[in-house]
């Protein structure tokens, strides 16, 4: 089955703690089950993101860096 | 040890304020929105200087006698007022500190207090503060916890898994 993007959060541009809040706010849009794409340019997000996602119990299912930018694709559990 | 406890997330944290210097405030409500965003049910209980920043901005002057009133234009209300605690050279310094966060998309310690409310962070304001600078509950910002004392803060701060003073 392919992961269909739910929900996109462009946090790019925003410092410590937008990306993590936004994150947040996104998920709680979407239903368990659901992916959601988190773009930041937070070079703290690179940890942030996962401690975040793995302390909610989500799965990260794809992190990737392009330039200045970290993309994350989560699954809300 | 590490591996066979269980790694669970913390659910809980409260954090005293007591300080009204923006160098503290602004990491208060950066931990305490981030607590809101990791599902964590966070109370801020703001005490002493702390109580400053939570009186609304319209709000120029608090207290109900000379002294108290001398103590509030030492400590301006609201959080937009609030110092620097180390080299402020009479606002230059916090100046510079928001220009700086601004320029690199820091979100300003009233912002967050903001998405703190929308998130369901507790504030509670300390109600023996109140009484002592002549701080009346229609003076606060909209939104907060019913006024508490120390005996509540504590028993709060007893079932948090994190707890911190600020």
């Amino acid at each position: 089955m392919a992961d269909e993007v739910t929900k996109v959060v462009d946090a790019k541009g925003l410092s410590c703690p937008m990306p993590v809040l936004l994150a947040k706010r996104a998920a709680d849009e979407v239903e368990a089950g659901n992916v959601i794409r988190i773009e930041a340019t937070d070079a703290g997000s690179k940890s942030d993101i996962p401690s975040w996602t793995r302390d909610m119990g989500y799965e990260m299912l794809e992190s990737e860096v392009e330039g200045p930018v970290y993309t994350f694709t989560i699954r809300k559990k | 040890m590490a591996e066979d406890t269980e790694d669970k997330s913390p659910d809980k944290m409260t954090i005293i304020a007591f300080s009204g210097d923006l160098d503290k405030l602004w990491p208060t409500m950066i931990l305490s929105s981030t607590g809101a965003a990791y599902g964590m049910d966070v109370t801020v209980f703001h005490t002493f200087w702390g109580l400053f920043p939570l009186v609304r901005d319209e709000v120029k002057i608090t207290g109900d006698n000379a002294m108290t009133k001398m103590l509030s234009t030492m400590n301006p209300p609201g959080f937009r007022r609030a110092k620097l605690s180390k080299l402020n050279m009479g606002g230059a310094g916090k100046w510079m500190m928001r220009q700086l966060a601004g320029q690199h998309n820091v979100v300003p310690p009233e912002e967050l207090f903001d998405m703190c409310l929308q998130m369901g962070v507790k504030i509670w304001p300390c109600q023996m503060t109140m009484d002592l600078l002549g701080i009346r509950a229609d003076q606060l910002r909209p939104g907060l916890g019913e006024p508490a004392g120390a005996a509540t803060a504590l028993s709060e701060m007893s079932r948090s898994d994190i707890q911190l003073f600020i």
